[in-house]
């Protein structure tokens, strides 16, 4: 684990809005470790996941050690020591979407990516797991792709989804 | 954009707004938004209380305690500062009524909480989302920023004297986080693990000050109690269990969706005349009354009043008013082990019964599903579960075990004929199987 301390905030690993926001993001709260999970999930939203560099930099601009920073992070199941996809499919399969055929949405995502549970694909456009409840049961089987809510699926539209997906990508990358 | 839908037996307070653009400040105010605060101002904090205490307005989240008795537990002086925390981190499986509230309303989880405060002298207010909820936090984030704009938020609210200021908080996946002490740790920046108690977060909460937690549905429905009255708020439901409540129909059902019920409505008529009775006409099996942790309830046990204290004569929690109905093409087997195995996933491990009885349980649940449990397995999970109740010290044990020991108690003949090697009765053929993580 790198040493946090001595390293200047001009460095910063975010970008420069980032940066900015957690500047303010500090000084909102009565005490500034509140900032500690909003700010792991808004940098791991920019990184991709919980680096080293990113663990060191927040533990600096909270001014706890990285230690328990991890400890903290580990807790949280959104937050990942691991890259996932560029789009993460997260299927909620907890009792509503289950009785409505989550597992077969479930499944079809798998098929159409050609990678299992917590898989990511060899692009590493899209990455695939199974979630506990999203609060959309009465929208079921739902799924969330990174922030974005999709409401009653039926497995025939899973290809679609993924199209849609595949676009958006490609007019990003122009 | 989730679904709205509406029957002529709802009444609409909470969900007046829904749909009409009232995240938008000044519909809100055509809307007659932000008058319940201007004539809490005038009134005082005492009479906030009362109204409160007379509205038998009962918490929302599932414990289903008088946020009026909650908020007269505030001591009037302080040595720290005081605090409002909202509690939007709805995760119990089969609830999603806040999320519409959000969606639709955000201004009246904010007046809702400028009312709390005012009533308990807290200056600040918590409005925490769970981080699944990312897009409703931005129009919460929004709707903030348009409140501060307006001198609604900030210092001398409405040209008053009071200050009040409201910060927004994410979350970041932890069911553990909906109970309260967990929130604040989490608010806190912590791990969210419970705190013992007493002292109760009243007296000790947020910062180690007096704190007021209470859940985003009953903080939205504060206004609606002060524009129209305690009395007749109270009026709509059953004794001691004022008002309505937002119903959320989900599982085999035809028409799934939040409506907005008075409390008592019965559940039968719930789920035939409202919901529309069971997805393709097949025959009920079994309903789960309050998200995922109430006990299960019989076909027989359906002619019920669903409000706090009828469903809990009947043995189960009206809990989050999640309402999940199962047909009976479903393996109640599989779905007492995708119960145990959120539990057993969310438990945070601090408390030995919770996290090593929902492993157990999760872990005998499993091997019975696959056909290798042994008829001793069926009274072993109930003594576990048995085992685990009141020994945590949040309800997560409880959550996990109440329901198993329903399903074992209400169900045994399906356990027992998963037995012997035989294949679960319920298996389609091809269909896949619920793969445990």
């Amino acid at each position: 684990m790198s040493e946090s301390n001595g390293k200047s905030a001009s460095k910063s690993i975010f970008s420069p809005e980032l940066a900015a926001r957690f500047d303010a993001l500090v000084q909102k709260y009565p005490a500034k470790r509140s900032a500690l999970v909003p700010m792991l999930l808004y940098a791991q939203d920019e990184v991709g996941s919980l680096t080293d560099a990113l663990v060191a930099e927040v533990a600096e601009r909270i001014e706890i050690t990285e230690l328990e920073v991890r400890n903290v992070a580990s807790y949280y199941s959104m937050l990942r020591f691991k890259p996932a996809g560029k789009y993460n499919i997260q299927v909620c399969t907890n009792i509503s979407c289950m009785l409505c055929g989550a597992y077969e949405v479930y499944e079809r995502f798998q098929e159409e990516l050609g990678v299992g549970p917590k898989g990511v694909t060899s692009d590493g456009l899209f990455s695939i797991e199974e979630v506990e409840c999203i609060g959309a049961c009465c929208w079921a089987p739902a799924v969330q792709i990174n922030y974005d809510f999709h409401d009653e699926l039926t497995p025939d539209q899973v290809p679609d989804i993924l199209s849609h997906y595949r676009t958006k990508a490609q007019d990003k990358g122009k | 954009m989730p679904r709205l839908v509406s029957h002529p037996d709802e009444v609409k307070i909470v969900s007046r707004r829904f749909g009409m653009g009232a995240e938008k400040i000044d519909r809100y105010l055509e809307l007659g938004g932000y008058q319940a605060v201007k004539k809490c101002l005038a009134q005082g904090s005492d009479w906030i209380i009362e109204e409160m205490k007379a509205s038998n307005l009962r918490g929302r989240g599932g414990a289903g305690f008088s946020a009026g008795m909650k908020w007269s537990f505030v001591p009037k002086q302080s040595a720290k500062p005081k605090y409002i925390l909202v509690n939007g981190d709805e995760s119990e499986p089969g609830t999603c009524k806040d999320h519409l509230i959000f969606l639709h309303d955000p201004h009246a989880v904010i007046e809702g909480t400028i009312i709390a405060g005012l009533a308990v002298g807290a200056k600040m207010g918590f409005i925490y989302l769970r981080g699944e909820y990312r897009y409703l936090l931005e129009i919460m984030e929004r709707a903030v920023a348009d409140a501060y704009e307006r001198g609604f938020l900030g210092v001398n609210i409405f040209g008053s004297d009071k200050e009040f200021q409201v910060i927004t908080q994410t979350g970041a996946g932890a069911y553990e986080v909906g109970e309260e002490s967990a929130l604040m740790e989490s608010l806190e920046g912590k791990r969210g693990v419970p705190r013992i108690k007493p002292p109760f977060p009243a007296v000790v909460g947020l910062y180690g000050g007096p704190t007021v937690i209470n859940n985003a549905e009953t903080i939205a429905t504060v206004p609606h109690i002060i524009t129209m009255g305690a009395a007749a708020y109270a009026a709509v439901g059953t004794p001691r269990n004022g008002g309505t409540r937002l119903f959320g129909l989900s599982g085999h059902i035809e028409k799934p969706g939040i409506y907005e019920l008075p409390m008592g409505y019965n559940l039968k008529k719930m789920i035939y005349e409202v919901g529309g009775g069971v997805r393709g006409g097949r025959k009920l099996k079994a309903v789960v009354p309050g998200g995922s942790s109430t006990p299960v309830l019989l076909p027989e046990e359906i002619d019920l009043g669903m409000d706090f204290d009828q469903v809990g004569k009947a043995g189960s929690m009206l809990g989050s008013g999640g309402v999940v109905v199962i047909d009976d093409q479903t393996c109640i087997v599989e779905f007492a082990l995708r119960t145990i195995s959120f539990y057993a996933h969310e438990s945070c491990g601090w408390c030995i019964p919770c996290r090593e009885g929902t492993d157990w349980l999760k872990k005998s649940l499993t091997r019975f599903h696959a056909g290798f449990g042994a008829a001793s397995d069926i009274d072993n999970m109930q003594y576990l579960a048995e085992n685990m109740l009141g020994r945590t010290f949040c309800p997560l044990g409880d959550a996990a075990a109440m329901p198993t020991i329903a399903f074992v108690k209400k169900f045994r003949k399906e356990f027992e004929d998963h037995l012997n090697g035989k294949p679960c009765p319920f298996a389609k053929e091809g269909a896949p199987q619920l793969t445990v993580v």
